[in-house]
C-alpha cells in the first residue's frame, strides 16, 4: 500500500550516490539529517564561543574588552538567533526528526525528498548570512527580539539587520518547507497498523511542532517583511511618525516568538519519552495523555503571546487574561512531568548516559518551569520583566533544558546512526561536568534578577559583582563540558565500538532498533506491520514483525 | 533524606522571607547590594505587595520543587536496574491521572487570586495627588513637573570618574528626580527615540518607554531616602548606562526644592507638555 507513495522517487533509491553528489544533492533522510546535526554542531561552536565571551566581559564588574558596546549587543543577539534557529530548531527537527521520524513510523523516508534537500540549503544560506550580518556596518545591536525603532532605519542605519532579516527569512522558508514535509510524511506514510495512537510519542512531538511551525513562522515572515519595508522603501508599519506603532511589531513577533519556545522544547519533550521509557524498561505511563497533553501545549502556547510585553503598556484586562492564559500551560505541563516520573516508577532503570541527560533534563524542567509559573503573573513579572530572572528562567525551561535533550538523543541514537558507540565513561564524566556548570551558570542569575541587574549589559552596578562571577566560573565549567562534546564524537567516530542493531535491550521498542546499526541507506524497504496494542513499542507487547 | 531535603529548603525559604523583612530597618535606600538573593526592600505599597505575593510564590514553588525531585530521587533509589530487576508494566492509572490534573489547577487557582488583585492594585492609582511624567531618550531621561508650570530638567549620569563618594556606579545621575513622600504620584512615560523603560526596583516600578506613547504608572514612596533603576529595554550602545536615580523628601522639604529647583532649570525651555494631560495609556 504505501509502496505506491515512494514510486515516484524509486530511480533514486537504486543507486548511491557518492562523493560530494551523495550530500549536495541528497534527497536521503538520513544524510540530511546529518547534514542538519552538523549544521547544528557548527552552530552551536559559534554561538557557544558568542556566550564564553559575554560571561568573560560580565565575569568582573566594569568594561573589560567590548569598548565597542555595540558589538557586545550584536553578540547577544547572534548568540539568541544562532542557538534558536541554527542549533536546537536544525538538530531537533531537520536532524533527528528527518532520522528518525521515517524509521519510527516504517516510512521508507520522507514524503517530500528533494523539498527535503532545499529545506536543508536554505537553512545552511541563512546561517550563513546571520554569521555575516554581524560583520556588516554596525551590526545587529537589538537583541533576538529586533524591536523597532531600534531596529529601523534611523538607529541601525547600515544593511546589517536587513542582513539579519533575510537570514531569517531563509531559515524560515526552509523550516516551513520542513514542517510540510515532516506532517505530510507522518499523515501519509506510516506503516500498515501504525495508527496516530500507536505512533511513538517522538513522532508526536515532531508532528505537534511541525503544526506551530507552520502556523507561527508565515507570521514572523509578515512582521520581518514589514521590517525590511518599513527600512528600505519608506512604510511605516511600525513608525509612530507614519501612523505605524512600535507594538504592532511586539505582537507580531511574540504571536511567532511564544510558540517558538515551544517549537524548541516539544521535540525535547519526545526524545526524553523515548529515552525514559527505553531506560526503565516501561512503556510510557500515560500515552494519550502526553500525546495530547503535547497537542493542548502547542494550542494554548498560540493564545499567551502577550505575556512578554507586560511591561509594554497594553491594558490591565488583556494583563489579566494572559495571566490566567499563560498559567493554563503549567496544567499540561505538570502531567507530562508526573507522567515522566510514574514511567519511571516500578521501572528497572539503567542510568546510562542518555538516561542520565533525561535525569538532567527533569531537573532543569522542573526548575525552569516554577519560575514559569512566577512569571505568568502580570502583577509580579513586570518587576522581573528584563532581568537576569528571565534569562535565568528561560536558559532552564528551554535553552539549556533542549540542550540537554540534544546531548541525551546523540548519545541515544548514535550507534544508530554512525554504527559506533559511544565511550560510556566519558560521556559519563561529560553530563557531571555540564550539569554541574550550568546551574553554578544559571542558577544565581535569579538572584542577580530579583536585585534588579537588567538584562543585555556589558556593565552592571558594582552591588552584582558577587553572583555575576559566580555565574561566569560556571560559564568556564559548561565550556569544558561542551568542548569535551565534541571531543567525544570524535572519540565516538575514531575508537567507538561496533553498535549493535539494539545496544538497549528489551527496554528499546520503537522500530529504529529492528533495523541495524548504521541504519543501511535505505531502511523499511520492506514495511513493517505493527500490531494492535502498541505505542510504537512493539516487542514490549509482542507487536513488531516484519511484513513478507 | 526526604526529610533533610524538606528542612533545607524550609530553612533556606525562611531566610528569604525574613531577610526582605529585617532590611526594611535600615535607612532607605533602594539600590542593589552584594550577594543578595531576594528582591530589593520594598518602600512602596505596590512593592510590599509584591514581597507578599513572592513569598506565597516562593513557598509554593518551592514545595513544588522539593516534591517532584524527591520523588525523582526515590525513583532513582528504588527503581534502579540493580534492587528492581523485573520492570511492572504499570502504564495507566485513572485515578493518578486525574489526581495530577486536578491538583495543579487548585494551586494556580491559588496563585491566581492573589495575582489579579496585585494587577488590579497595581494598575491605577486611586487619587493622584501629583503627575510626573518621564520621557527617555537616548541615553537619559527627562522630567516634567506638569503641575508645576512645566518645569522640566534632564538627568544625565555621572561618569565613573566623577562620582562623589556614596553615589553608586552606572546608578547616579546629576539630577535626580526628586519627588515629596507620602504622596501617590502618577507617572506618565514616553520616549522621543527608541524604546526605553523606566525602572525602579525598590518603588516597583517599570513601564515601557515607547515613543508615540504615553503609558500610566503610580507611586507613593513611603520614606525619605534614595532609590536607584536602570533603563530596562534595550535602547542602543549605552543602554548600560542610563540610570533612574529618585530622592524622595519630607513634604516640605519637596516644597522648598521645588521653589529652588524653579529657579535652577527656569532657563530651560521644556518640551511641550500638553500631552501629559492626556488619557491614560491603561
Ligand atoms: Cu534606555
Amino acid at each position: 500500500m504505501a509502496y505506491a507513495t515512494t514510486a515516484g522517487h524509486g530511480e533514486h533509491d537504486d543507486h548511491h550516490p557518492t562523493g560530494w553528489r551523495r550530500w549536495i544533492y541528497s534527497t536521503n533522510h538520513k544524510d540530511i539529517g546529518t547534514m542538519y546535526i552538523i549544521l547544528s554542531l557548527v552552530a552551536a561552536l559559534i554561538g557557544g564561543v558568542m556566550s564564553w565571551m559575554i560571561r568573560l566581559e560580565l565575569a568582573e564588574p566594569g568594561i573589560q574588552f567590548f569598548d565597542n558596546t555595540q558589538f557586545y549587543n550584536v553578540l547577544v543577539t547572534a548568540h539568541g538567533f544562532l542557538m534558536v534557529f541554527f542549533v536546537v530548531m536544525p538538530a531537533m527537527i531537520g536532524g533527528f526528526g528527518n532520522w528518525f521520524v521515517p524509521l519510527m513510523i516504517g516510512a521508507p523516508d520522507m514524503a517530500f525528498p528533494r523539498m527535503n534537500n532545499i529545506s536543508f540549503w536554505l537553512t545552511a544560506a541563512g546561517l550563513t548570512l546571520l554569521v555575516s550580518s554581524a560583520f556588516v556596518g554596525e551590526g545587529p545591536g537589538t537583541g533576538w527580539t529586533v524591536y523597532p525603532p531600534l531596529s529601523s532605519i534611523a538607529y541601525h542605519p547600515g544593511a546589517a539587520v536587513d542582513f539579519g532579516i533575510l537570514a531569517l527569512h531563509l531559515a524560515g522558508a526552509g523550516s516551513i518547507l520542513g514542517a510540510i514535509n515532516l506532517i505530510v510524511t507522518v499523515f501519509n506514510m506510516r506503516a500498515p497498523g501504525m495508527t496516530l495512537h500507536r505512533m511513538p510519542l517522538f513522532v508526536w512531538a515532531i508532528l505537534v511542532t511541525a503544526f506551530l511551525l507552520l502556523l507561527a513562522l508565515p507570521v514572523l515572515a509578515g512582521a520581518l517583511t514589514m521590517l525590511l519595508t518599513d527600512r528600505n522603501f519608506g512604510t511605516s508599519f511600525y513608525a509612530v511618525s507614519g501612523g505605524g506603532d512600535p507594538l504592532l511589531w511586539q505582537h507580531l513577533f511574540w504571536f511567532f516568538g511564544h510558540p517558538e519556545v515551544y517549537i524548541i522544547i516539544l521535540p525535547a519533550f519526545g526524545i526524553i519519552s523515548q529515552i525514559i521509557s527505553t531506560f526503565s524498561k516501561k512503556p510510557v505511563f500515560g500515552y494519550l495523555g502526553m500525546a495530547y497533553a503535547m497537542c493542548a501545549i502547542g494550542f494554548v502556547g498560540f493564545i499567551v503571546w502577550a505575556h512578554h510585553m507586560y511591561t509594554s503598556g497594553i491594558g490591565t484586562n488583556a494583563r489579566a487574561y494572559f495571566t490566567v492564559a499563560t498559567m493554563i500551560i503549567a496544567v499540561p505541563t505538570g502531567i507530562k512531568i508526573f507522567s515522566w516520573l510514574a514511567t519511571m516508577w516500578g521501572g528497572s532503570i539503567d542510568f546510562k548516559a542518555p538516561m542520565m541527560f533525561a535525569l538532567g533534563f527533569l531537573w532543569l524542567f522542573v526548575i525552569g518551569g516554577v519560575t514559569g509559573v512566577v512569571l505568568a503573573n502580570a502583577g509580579i513579572d513586570f518587576v522581573m520583566h528584563d532581568t537576569y530572572y528571565v534569562v535565568a528562567h528561560f536558559h532552564y525551561v528551554m535553552a539549556i533544558a533542549a540542550i540537554f535533550a540534544m546531548f541525551g538523543a546523540y548519545y541515544y541514537w548514535i550507534g544508530k546512526m554512525s554504527g559506533r558507540q559511544y565511550s560510556e565513561r566519558l560521556a559519563q564524566i561529560q553530563f557531571w561536568i555540564f550539569f554541574i556548570g550550568v546551574n553554578v551558570l544559571f542558577f544565581p542569575q535569579h538572584f542577580l534578577g530579583l536585585g534588579g541587574m537588567p538584562r543585555r549589559i556589558p556593565d552592571y552596578p558594582d552591588a552584582f559583582a558577587g553572583w555575576n562571577m559566580v555565574s561566569s566560573v560556571g560559564a568556564a565549567i559548561t565550556m569544558v563540558g561542551t568542548l569535551m562534546f565534541y571531543y567525544i564524537i570524535w572519540h565516538t567516530f575514531r575508537y567507538g565500538k561496533t553498535a549493535e542493531a539494539n545496544p538497549w535491550g528489551e527496554g528499546a521498542t520503537t522500530l529504529e532498533w529492528t533495523v541495524p546499526s548504521p541504519a543501511p541507506f535505505h531502511t523499511h524497504e520492506e514495511l513493517p506491520v505493527i500490531g494492535a496494542g502498541d505505542h510504537g513499542h512493539g516487542p514490549l507487547h509482542g507487536g513488531v514483525q516484519p511484513a513478507e | 533524606m526526604l526529610k533533610k531535603l524538606l528542612a533545607l529548603a524550609l530553612v533556606a525559604a525562611a531566610a528569604v522571607v525574613s531577610g526582605a523583612g529585617q532590611l526594611r530597618a535600615e535607612p532607605a535606600n533602594g539600590e542593589p547590594t552584594p550577594w543578595a538573593i531576594n528582591l530589593q526592600p520594598a518602600f512602596s505599597p505596590v512593592m510590599e505587595k509584591v514581597h507578599d505575593f513572592h513569598n506565597l510564590l516562593l513557598v509554593i514553588i518551592i514545595s513544588v520543587t522539593v516534591l517532584v525531585l524527591a520523588i525523582l530521587a526515590y525513583v532513582m533509589v528504588r527503581f534502579n536496574a540493580k534492587r528492581n530487576p523485573v520492570p511492572s508494566r504499570t502504564s495507566h492509572n485513572t485515578l493518578l491521572e486525574v489526581v495530577w490534573t486536578a491538583v495543579p489547577i487548585m494551586i494556580l487557582v491559588v496563585i491566581a487570586i492573589p495575582s489579579l488583585r496585585l494587577l488590579f492594585f497595581s494598575a491605577k492609582p486611586e487619587n493622584p495627588e501629583m503627575t510626573l511624567k518621564v520621557t527617555g531618550h537616548q541615553w537619559y531621561w527627562t522630567y516634567t513637573y506638569p503641575d508645576q508650570e512645566d518645569m522640566t530638567f534632564d538627568s544625565i549620569p555621572i561618569a565613573a570618574d566623577q562620582l562623589k563618594p556614596g553615589q553608586p556606579r552606572l546608578l547616579a545621575v546629576d539630577n535626580p528626580v526628586v519627588l515629596p513622600v507620602d504622596t501617590t504620584v502618577q507617572v506618565l512615560v514616553t520616549a522621543d527615540d527608541v524604546i526605553h523603560d523606566w525602572a525602579v526596583p525598590s518603588l516597583g516600578l517599570k513601564k515601557d518607554a515607547t515613543p508615540g506613547r504615553i503609558n500610566e504608572t503610580w507611586v507613593r514612596i513611603e520614606k525619605p531616602g534614595t532609590y536607584y533603576g536602570m533603563c530596562s529595554e534595550l535602547c542602543g550602545v549605552n543602554h548600560y548606562f542610563m540610570p533612574i536615580q529618585i530622592e524622595a523628601l519630607s513634604k516640605e522639604d519637596y516644597q522648598a526644592w521645588v521653589k529652588q529647583a524653579k529657579e535652577q532649570f527656569a532657563a530651560k525651555d521644556g518640551p511641550a507638555t500638553s500631552l501629559a494631560r492626556a488619557d491614560r495609556a491603561d
